[in-house]
């Protein structure tokens, strides 16, 4: 059998014309730290935040059907465990990191099981609750530093650690992310986006592999969540604002739905506009909406999608 | 009671109301191995329900469902599938973003598949792909590589059908699959259903195409409003008068 795969070793200028867009990415995202000063290095560091959250939801999104506005629970979830960790047991953070990853998708994930069967904007909605209930319970209770917070967290050893981490979970994201969805249970979820009633009557348990997908999406938020209290050194109800379920949805749709690096591109994009923005004051979001509604309006198949489509016009560089 | 036993499916009294309206009453029938039945009735008889009820999709309001003895009934669909019946449907919907032979990768990887090929079953792309040229999907002309959304209604028919085979079943489910398609369509289809048939495969044909479901059926039931009125060959029940008043209307009493 032929596969796709055999075409593009065929000839080292295909294999050029495949690489040369990843290589770009990789090494863009690896050069930006060198450039920027302290203050844009950290706006980096956030987007990169926003990247993993964007990966999610698009993954959900566009893979499983799942619209999840969840992005804020599952930062909120990271971040609170990675930090309680630090604080009552000492752990260093490169440890509180990856268990309250895991814990907090664990935790996210068994929360939004109940919603699974509900579709569409029904689970968006949903979704959306759970970080302001989050919040209400923590000031209710008085419990986790409650409306305070908890200050001095143990930090990243050093800023160019800070940068390199979250661009190197960012690309193992997506690249492990793009691998899953083309696996047999990527295609397994796909298939329930499409017809979850033909998938059932195939002999597949649609609630056992959602809850994966949601799990697979709760990870990297979570890890996210769990870096950014480390970043800051700070955890508070903050982590569970609603920038982390909004923003992932703008960046995914300016960079492209279903891409997955479309996303990251706009969120890496996104974050910093809005930094920049900070100029306008009051009439930030203004400017800021305008931006999306134009790139809804004129390019609403998103950057990721157009982008490709164009270097796929270009001539391919072959002898004859 | 022996002819129960040997039956691969029995449905046992079997009814379901959605609000007001009596969509299966008590209807009772038995599949056996290796034959093809067909079910017939006018539009809202309570066929596809009857389909909905076996599959698992729709829970029975009283009766029950039996396979090879063992009750079925409030099984999830998941889990019927994977004892060996499954389905097609009426409103084919294939997964449309997918190309035509990733369409069987799901089945492919059902627990069912898994354990009758002893949890390896190699390459599962060149599995799918042996299946649908099996069913008509030229391999030459790189059908089987298309996206399943492009494929023209004939072709989603078969692939509806691919996905079944593909889980290796017991009994095929096949709701309307004739419908819709031309006569040249049926006759390229008719053979894949006898080949099954000559495997072993139980199929259950819903359908209104009924001089092609005749030329296929070993014995066919009559729905209409919910009950069974007729079983038997198709000649036979056709010359029944609730059959043929089911079918053209009571005759004014003069």
């Amino acid at each position: 059998m032929r596969t796709e795969g055999l075409y593009a070793l065929s000839s080292w200028s295909d294999m050029a014309y495949l690489l040369a867009p990843r290589v770009f990415l990789v090494f863009g995202l690896l050069i930006l730290p060198l450039v920027l000063d302290m203050y844009w290095q950290r706006v980096l560091c956030a987007a990169g935040i926003y990247a993993l959250l964007a990966i999610g939801f698009d993954f959900l999104a566009e893979y499983v059907g799942l619209v999840c506005l969840g992005g804020a629970l599952f930062v909120g979830t990271g971040g609170y465990i990675s930090g309680l960790l630090n604080v009552s047991l000492g752990l260093p953070p490169l440890l509180c990191i990856p268990i309250a990853a895991v814990s907090g998708a664990l935790i996210s994930t068994i929360v939004l099981i109940p919603c699974l069967r509900l579709r569409g904007i029904y689970f968006a909605i949903v979704s959306f609750m759970f970080p302001l209930f989050a919040v209400f319970i923590i000031i209710a209770l008085g419990v986790f530093g409650s409306t305070e917070g908890i200050s001095a967290l143990d930090l990243l050893p050093n800023r160019w650690f800070e940068q390199y981490i979250i661009l190197a979970l960012v690309l193992a994201s997506v690249f492990s992310v793009r691998r899953l969805v083309n696996e047999d249970f990527g295609i397994i979820l796909r298939g329930i986006k499409d017809n979850d009633q033909a998938v059932r009557s195939s002999g597949i348990n649609i609630t056992m592999y959602k809850v994966k997908a949601v799990f697979v999406a709760a990870l990297i938020g979570c890890l996210g969540g769990a870096y950014l209290s480390h970043l800051y050194g700070w955890l508070g109800l903050s982590l569970f604002a609603m920038d982390f379920s909004i923003l992932p949805i703008a960046a995914t749709v300016m960079g492209g739905m279903g891409t997955l690096v479309g996303p990251v591109i706009g969120a890496f994009i996104l974050t910093p506009m809005s930094e920049a923005l900070r100029g306008f004051g009051q009439l930030r979001v203004v400017v800021y909406c305008l931006i999306l509604i134009g790139f809804m309006v004129y390019k609403p198949e998103g950057l990721m999608n157009y982008l490709e489509r164009k270097y796929h016009q270009f001539e391919r560089w072959e002898k004859v | 009671m022996d002819r129960r036993a040997q039956a691969l499916l029995e449905v046992r009294d079997i009814s379901k109301a959605f609000g007001g309206v009596q969509a299966v009453n008590d209807v009772s029938f038995a599949l056996h191995k290796g034959k093809i039945v067909g079910v017939i009735g006018p539009n809202g008889s309570g066929k596809t329900t009857i389909v909905n009820l076996i599959t698992g999709f729709v829970r029975a309001d009283s009766g029950e469902v039996f396979f090879q003895g063992k009750r079925t009934t409030g099984l999830p669909p998941h889990k019927i599938a994977n004892i060996g019946i499954t389905r097609t449907f009426q409103n084919m919907r294939p997964y449309h973003s997918l190309a035509a032979y990733k369409n069987l990768i799901v089945p492919l990887n059902s627990p069912r598949v898994r354990k009758t090929a002893g949890g390896k079953l190699g390459d599962n792309n060149s599995v799918a792909i042996d299946i649908l040229e099996e069913i008509g999907f030229e391999r030459d002309a790189r059908v089987p590589y298309k996206t399943a959304g492009a494929l023209p209604l004939g072709y989603l028919k078969r692939l509806e059908l691919g996905r079944c085979i593909a889980l290796r079943p017991e009994i095929i489910i096949c709701d309307e699959i004739f419908s819709g398609l031309s006569m040249s369509e049926i006759t390229t289809m008719i053979p894949l259903l006898e080949k099954l048939q000559m495997e072993g495969v139980t199929i259950m044909m819903i359908e209104h195409r009924l001089r092609e479901l005749f030329r296929l059926v070993d014995s066919v039931i009559v729905m209409h409003f919910g009950r069974k009125i007729a079983e038997g060959l198709p000649e036979e029940v056709m010359r029944k008068d609730e059959v043929k008043r089911a079918y053209l209307g009571t005759e004014r009493k003069r």
